[in-house]
């Protein structure tokens, strides 16, 4: 019944379109969208899937505030928040740099740190950069369904200066390494596609199978260009087929039906491109003649193209074809085995904490050598002759790491370094209690033939008030990722033959830099008794009423009044008779007759005792007959 | 420690150059635990450094300013920008390879030694002035009495050997330079020299903030003279004496004039208000041209005394604030600020009042009401109060409960580290352990504060009664 329903709203849909179109006709610039999948056999037996959605809208003013595809609450943001380029990423699992990749495209661009992270760029006045940035995160919090607003507080986010491989000093960075990513995130997402997950390419987005996978990443990328606005949406997910080992170490078969449990039917009917590609990397013979019947593998579905790159192929297939009746079910079957690796970055950037205990510590940053290292440093023989490996490390602390600066260390093959010889460069802002995060940006020129560099820098852990510690506050706290970026070194497929206009293709040949996120690191920080407060307050309330009490007695004490009341005391037993003739003995205004052994020294005092006293009773009088009269009336 | 004193006493009678002796000894210690001070790791421990006298954080700091950076950038250093120009360049000293702090224990050295040796000249000074009124008073008969005990070098002893001070000094937190200034300033005050009394307390205000409130004590000795018992005495004595061969300037006024009241020196004072304002001067002056490039004075005294007056660092030390200021409610938290540190005034005046006639005293009990009372408190400053309680030995033989506080001291300084390890390092102990501690050494504080306060009033009782019945025998 409903793919009935569906069939009649297709051509309804094609039909207004071509209305659509024609309405518009005149413009030369149109609102376009395109989709694309490409899937790619990892080393290690999983399957990579990467969705990309490309929506471009031409400037605002062309079309006032219409759009047809481009998503209208993306381009109130733009419009509200003049945000020049944004990124916002979701990730849940670390992307395992060995085994699926650390240089190429698809891994600088997608392998991202754990949790939320968002950086933006704003076409604002520099003083109106952090107000713009904070109404951004609210916004996209409503728009995402994510605690994104927590980035707003000035402890959360820093504003990288060249770190971050992007130069602006109206950039802020800010990221959420504790957000819990999950269908809630993705539906939002999802909702800025034109078709959804209704139709083309996003139909295959089964929630279950793509949240049991190994990563996800999804992605918002947000760019103003020449042509208006660029949004570029990208989901990738690392899944592992379901196979049964059977003994010959055959990569595990697979189809999209098998990997997500859907299959695709038809295109999305207003995208303009809709393709899906797979990339083979690692084959044992890529020459043209032999890739589509070899005894490695095999394709159930003919590509339509193949693009030879210098170290992978690249099946195109285009999914026009497939309708309700033959659904696009692409599989692979390996026939032999088969072994290869992935392109590494030039170092593989590690991160952990040092030390014990909840009182100070240190973070350490370890780059090692990768095997794709011997080959770059044949390559890139610059100044004088001698090989170099630059490496921007940009880390953000929070102001409860209290770092210190000053015992950066820097170990190059475990024999520790003068500063200067490889750190040529580094900013840093450090933190404020409470007020502001830390940033750090070094840039490190390392020989090529180095085998390992770590980076050590002390911290002491700050203690916080009761108020600022999570509900969960005995987990720890997250210290974001750092970054580690290779300015020299840029990823991109060099495709050897020309381009035809597809725009994940065209994307995988611009240069992007290589870059690496590191672990997020979990710090336990000391906890106060959270029961405590009223406990803390009263025993440090009566501590200090004990000082102030006992040493004003001791400065106002007469003693040997004392002493000689106590004596009178002894001598007469009644309290009220001693208190009447002391009374009786002032009215006379003689001294009381103290009877002591030694009556020369009492004498002398006493005269200036009894006056006290005699004042004491005064006042006591007088007060008991105002309270006498006051409560008679 | 009353225990040792006691011995060291006895011994000093027997042999006055024993002094030199024990004094050398000491230093020869110091240099011994310097070079395992790698090991030992006294600078990490929060009784020694606090956020305020860590040299780590100065070190930050002058790392930030040599990168060109404000050193108050981010929440590291505290401290004076003066002392950075002074101590940062010895952090960064290199001894093969590694940054050694040998140049600032040596420098922490120096001033422990100039410390004891000033105390040792302010002692000198209240000796002969107890000594002399007590011939005043007729109660001591020969100039070279036995009974008097050399309250000077038992003052530089105790400080050079107090636990507290040599963990300070070892430990390289900067308190012994804070203390230094504030002997400094009181042994100006003692000897009348006013130039050297009012750069001492400018420096240890500019240094702590806290001994500000030694102006008063400092302008009653110079306008007052030295410790004396109150002037009431000497008026009853001179009635049975005819003659009295005085020097000290409390007893000729008394002399010339037969008034109770007690002559003030306005001209001495007006001109420690004189030399204060100088220093003052070179200080703002000073630290306004090494903070130039940054954010300036106002930056200094927001991240100075505004850090110490709004204790904005909640880590563990061994004062009570940290702990209560981590739990209090925000809404209580001015509230709490302004009591507490109102708490620190209120008690000057009344303390002013009564103890007037001992200038020195009422300093050492200044210090002590501060060092209880102040937001980052650690075992420096206690060092420094306990070896001015060394001056008053002869007035204060009598105090009470010093046994049960000299076992409380030992006790808190053991327990102390135990508590924060349980808590810190094992995790089988919680904050409350640490501040249960924090308590305990509190309420000793204000034990032993009371107890002096008392002891010293119950001295002049004595010397009284002593007088009266000196006058009745004599009639």
């Amino acid at each position: 019944m409903a793919r009935t329903v569906l069939t009649w709203w297709i051509p309804l849909l094609i039909l207004q379109s071509f209305l659509l179109a024609i309405a518009f006709g005149s413009n030369e610039v149109e609102e376009e969208f395109s989709e694309s999948l490409l899937l790619k056999p990892l080393p290690d037996r999983k399957v990579l899937a990467h969705f990309h959605f490309e929506n471009r809208a031409p400037p605002s003013n062309s079309h006032g505030r219409h759009h047809h595809l481009f998503p209208k609450a993306i381009s109130q943001l733009v419009q509200k928040f003049r945000v020049k380029e944004m990124e916002l990423s979701f990730t849940q699992g670390r992307w395992n740099h060995e085994h699926w990749g650390g240089s190429d495209t698809l891994s600088s661009m997608n392998a991202k740190p754990v949790g939320v992270e968002l950086w933006a760029v704003f076409d604002v006045p520099r003083s109106e950069v952090d107000t713009s940035w904070k109404n951004l995160t609210h916004a996209l919090s409503g728009l995402f369904c994510a605690s994104i607003n927590f980035l707003e507080s000035s402890t959360s986010y820093a504003a990288p200066t060249w770190g971050f491989g992007r130069s602006s000093d109206k950039l802020r960075y800010g990221s959420l390494p504790r957000e819990a990513v999950c269908t809630e995130n993705l539906t939002p997402w999802l909702k800025l596609l034109p078709c959804r997950d209704k139709d083309g390419i996003s139909a295959l987005m089964n929630r279950p199978s793509v949240y049991r996978g190994f990563y996800h990443s999804q992605r918002l990328h947000l760019s103003m260009i020449d042509s208006g606005m660029l949004l570029e949406q990208s989901l990738t997910v690392v899944l592992q087929p379901d196979t049964v080992y059977d003994g010959k170490d055959l990569q595990p078969s697979w189809s999209l039906s098998s990997l997500f449990g859907r299959k695709v039917v038809g295109k999305c009917v207003l995208a303009k491109s809709s393709n899906v590609y797979l990339q083979m990397e690692g084959l044992a013979h890529p020459e043209a003649h032999t890739l589509l019947k070899n005894e490695e593998f095999e394709l159930s579905i003919k590509p339509d193209r193949t693009l030879r790159e210098t170290s992978s192929v690249l099946f195109i297939f285009d999914i026009d074809k497939s309708s309700d009746s033959e659904p696009f079910d692409l599989s692979l079957t390996w026939k032999l085995p088969s072994k290869w690796s992935c392109q590494q970055a030039p170092l593989h950037a590690s991160r952990f904490l040092m030390g014990s205990g909840n009182e100070r510590g240190a973070i350490a940053i370890l780059l090692k050598a990768t095997e794709s290292q011997d080959k770059l440093s044949g390559k890139d023989i610059t100044n004088g002759g001698r090989c170099r490996i630059k490496a921007n490390v940009f880390q953000i602390f929070p102001w409860y790491v209290k770092v210190y600066y000053h015992t950066l260390q820097i170990f190059v093959d475990q024999q520790q370094n003068t500063s200067s010889e490889v750190l040529k460069k580094i900013n840093v802002s450090p933190s404020a209690d409470k007020m502001s995060s830390g940033m750090m940006e070094m840039m490190l020129e390392l020989p090529c033939e180095v085998k390992s560099v770590a980076i050590s820098i002390e911290y002491d852990k700050g203690f916080l008030h009761i108020d600022e510690y999570p509900p969960d506050a005995n987990q720890g706290f997250d210290i974001p990722s750092a970054l580690i970026s290779f300015p020299d070194h840029h990823a991109s497929l060099d495709f050897k033959e020309e381009l035809s206009t597809l725009p994940l293709l065209s994307k995988f040949k611009d240069k992007s830099l290589v870059r690496s996120y590191t672990e997020v690191l979990l710090v336990p920080l000391t906890t106060p008794d959270f029961s405590m407060p009223y406990n803390v307050i009263t025993i440090t309330c009566t501590v200090f009423a004990l000082y102030f009490g006992s040493l004003l007695n001791a400065l106002r004490r007469r003693i040997g009044e004392e002493e000689r009341f106590l004596k009178s005391k002894g001598k007469k037993t009644g309290g009220l008779k001693q208190l009447l003739s002391r009374f009786t003995a002032k009215i006379r205004g003689r001294p009381v007759e103290s009877p002591s052994s030694e009556p020369t020294a009492a004498a002398q005092s006493s005269v200036l005792s009894s006056k006290l006293l005699f004042k004491i009773i005064l006042v006591a009088g007088v007060a008991a007959a105002w309270q006498y009269f006051s409560t008679d009336k | 420690m009353t225990k040792d004193d006691g011995e060291m006493v006895e011994e000093q009678k027997k042999k006055p150059c024993r002094f030199w002796i024990w004094a050398l000894s000491s230093v020869l210690f110091r240099l011994i635990l310097i070079s395992f001070s790698g090991n030992l790791n006294l600078s990490s421990r929060p009784e020694v450094s606090t956020p305020l006298t860590s040299i780590r954080r100065l070190a930050e700091g002058y790392w930030l300013k040599q990168a060109s950076m404000s050193p108050y950038a981010g929440s590291m250093y505290h401290g004076s920008p003066l002392l950075l120009s002074l101590l940062g360049p010895l952090t960064v000293q290199r001894v093969k390879g590694q940054p050694s702090h040998l140049f600032c224990s040596l420098v922490f050295v120096i001033a422990d030694i100039l410390s004891a040796m000033l105390l040792r000249g302010i002692g000198k000074k209240l000796q002969m002035a107890y000594g002399l009124n007590a011939r005043l008073l007729g109660l001591v008969k020969s100039p070279r009495d036995k009974g008097i005990l050399p309250c000077g070098d038992i003052a530089a002893l105790v400080y050079l050997w107090n636990p507290f001070t040599i963990v300070c000094c070892v430990g390289l937190s900067t308190s012994p330079i804070e203390n230094l200034a504030v002997i400094l300033a009181l042994n100006g005050a003692v000897t009348r020299r006013v130039p050297l009394a009012a750069f001492g307390l400018v420096m240890a205000t500019h240094l702590s903030l806290y001994p500000a409130i030694l102006t008063i004590p400092v302008i009653f000795l110079l306008g007052y003279g030295l410790d004396a018992p109150p002037l009431k005495l000497f008026l009853q004595t001179r009635n049975v004496e005819s003659e009295n061969r005085s020097t000290s300037s409390a007893s000729k006024q008394a002399k010339s004039k037969p008034t109770a009241h007690l002559p003030f020196l306005w001209k001495t004072v007006v001109h420690f208000v004189f030399w204060v304002l100088v220093w003052s001067l070179c200080v703002v002056v000073l630290c306004s041209l090494s903070l130039s490039k940054h954010g300036g004075l106002e930056e200094m005294f927001r991240r100075t005394y505004g850090f110490i007056l709004s204790i904005e660092d909640l880590s563990p030390n061994i004062g009570v604030f940290w702990y209560f200021f981590a739990e209090v409610f925000d809404f209580f938290r001015n509230f709490f600020l302004i009591v507490f540190h109102v708490n620190i005034l209120f008690m000057l005046l009344p303390l002013a009042i009564r103890l007037k006639h001992r200038p020195c005293f009422l300093a050492f009990i200044f210090l002590a009401i501060s060092s209880l009372l102040k937001s980052y408190p650690s075992v420096g400053d206690s060092a420094l109060y306990l070896s001015l309680w060394a001056l008053f030995v002869n007035e204060l033989a009598d105090m009470k409960f010093s046994f049960f506080l000299f076992c409380g001291y030992l006790g808190v300084s053991l327990l102390s580290p135990v508590m924060h390890n349980l808590w810190i390092w094992r995790g089988t102990g919680n904050a409350n352990f640490y501040f249960g501690n924090a308590i305990g050494y509190a309420c000793f504080q204000i034990v032993f504060v009371v107890e002096s306060v008392s002891a010293m009033l119950n001295h002049d009782r004595a010397l009284k009664r002593c007088n009266s019945n000196h006058q009745k025998v004599e009639n």
